[in-house]
């Protein structure tokens, strides 16, 4: 893999990372992360969403006028998400349940309509591809890592599995919409002391 | 032709050929799904018609019936539950608009003397980790043989016997608003025969 591909594809995992540098897609990345789970589940299909609409932007990029772009991209990545909406209900309908009206409102994640005019509307597929796979995981992890926190403070458990007992009260708190922003606020201030200290 | 009026019909022409294409993948893919979402649905609901009835060898949903409720307004479904041909149980799938999110809807088990057996919430928008405890077996122990014409069938703060869930008492309500439809539908669909 050449110097460029490899940088399309880690850009988003760290050095841009959707979540915590860019603080893109705020409505799923505080509404579904009450547990580890659901913000796994919606990670991944955000990346699966990503994938498939830059790849198809990329491939018709050519044919649109620049005028006309903006809806042209969001017809398309609409259909994307209405497709894997419906076969998630088909194949997945309790990670569908679990997500519920957040499905849906991929087609509105900034994160989405951004790599499209950002990125893919100037790339080849096979980059384009490349960038939305770094994107993807690096909105995945984000929202994992906060779903994980969120979870072991409020619940007591991670990934559902439980380390404290019926009777103990864990941080009900950090579930709750305000604990959203607490927990994504102090993953933030980790991240970027992290990164600072390289 | 100018050159203005060439760009628009562009435009016009590559914004239809995008809709129509995502309307045929579309509809192509809701054919494909179609079948499989309804298979979903319906082993969800008898997944959680299993769950709180008591062991049964018929299907349920062959033999569902439709019974209103007392107010006439609303449509409940019922599903017997046989065991050698002998109903020895019966689901109903109930609702409530009165939970803390507002509708929650959810299949309650009867014993075949009308004491409540199990509840399963099925759909319901209620807080994650107050609220939506009330699926938990902590708070639905208490419901099992507990028989609502023999009993207070109320939350201990409106002078009942049910514990209500530790800061969801709205919920707790609600739960109970719903089982007391089903239990009202199926003594007015009794009576009524």
């Amino acid at each position: 893999m050449n110097k460029n591909s490899y940088a399309n594809l880690t850009r988003g995992i760290i050095k841009e990372n959707p979540t915590f540098v860019m603080l893109l897609g705020m409505c799923p990345t505080l509404g579904v992360t009450t547990s580890a789970l659901n913000g796994l589940g919606m990670g991944l299909a955000t990346l699966f969403v990503l994938i498939l609409s830059n790849s198809l932007i990329s491939i018709i990029k050519g044919f649109i006028p620049p005028m006309v772009r903006i809806p042209a991209y969001i017809v398309v990545i609409a259909s994307c998400v209405t497709v894997i909406e419906l076969l998630m209900a088909a194949y997945l309908p309790t990670l569908h349940s679990a997500l519920g009206i957040f499905i849906p409102l991929i087609v509105v994640n900034c994160i989405i309509l951004g790599r499209a005019e950002a990125f893919a509307s100037k790339h080849g597929l096979w980059q384009s591809i490349l960038d939305a796979v770094g994107m993807g995981i690096g909105f995945t992890i984000g929202l994992t890592l906060l779903g994980i926190t969120r979870e072991i403070l409020g619940n007591g458990s991670i990934f559902n599995y439980s380390f404290i007992s019926d009777s103990a009260s864990p941080l009900l708190l950090f579930i709750m919409p305000p604990g959203a922003f607490l927990a994504l606020a102090g993953l933030i201030i980790a991240f970027n002391k992290l990164r600072e200290g390289k | 032709m100018t050159k203005n009026h060439q760009m628009f019909f562009k435009m016009l022409f590559t914004l239809t050929v995008i809709a129509v294409l995502s309307a045929l993948v579309l509809s192509h893919v809701y054919n494909l799904t179609k079948e499989p979402i309804a298979k979903a649905k319906d082993n969800r609901e008898l997944e959680a018609i299993s769950e709180v009835v008591s062991e049964f060898d018929n299907d349920p949903f062959a033999e569902k019936m439709i019974i209103s409720t007392t107010d006439k307004k609303d449509k409940l479904e019922f599903f017997p539950a046989r065991k050698n041909g002998v109903i020895n149980s019966f689901a109903i799938k109930t609702y409530s608009n009165s939970g803390f999110g507002g509708r929650l809807e959810m299949i309650v088990g009867f014993y075949i003397d009308g004491a409540i057996k199990s509840f399963k919430i099925t759909q319901h928008q209620e807080t994650p980790g107050l609220g939506s405890k009330a699926d938990e077996p902590k708070f639905k122990q208490q419901f099992d043989g507990f028989n609502p014409s023999k009993h207070k069938f109320k939350v201990r703060q409106d002078g009942g016997e049910i514990d209500a869930i530790t800061a969801a008492t709205i919920t707790s309500r609600a739960v109970i608003d719903a089982i007391t439809r089903a239990i009202n539908a199926y003594h007015n669909f009794n009576t009524g025969k």
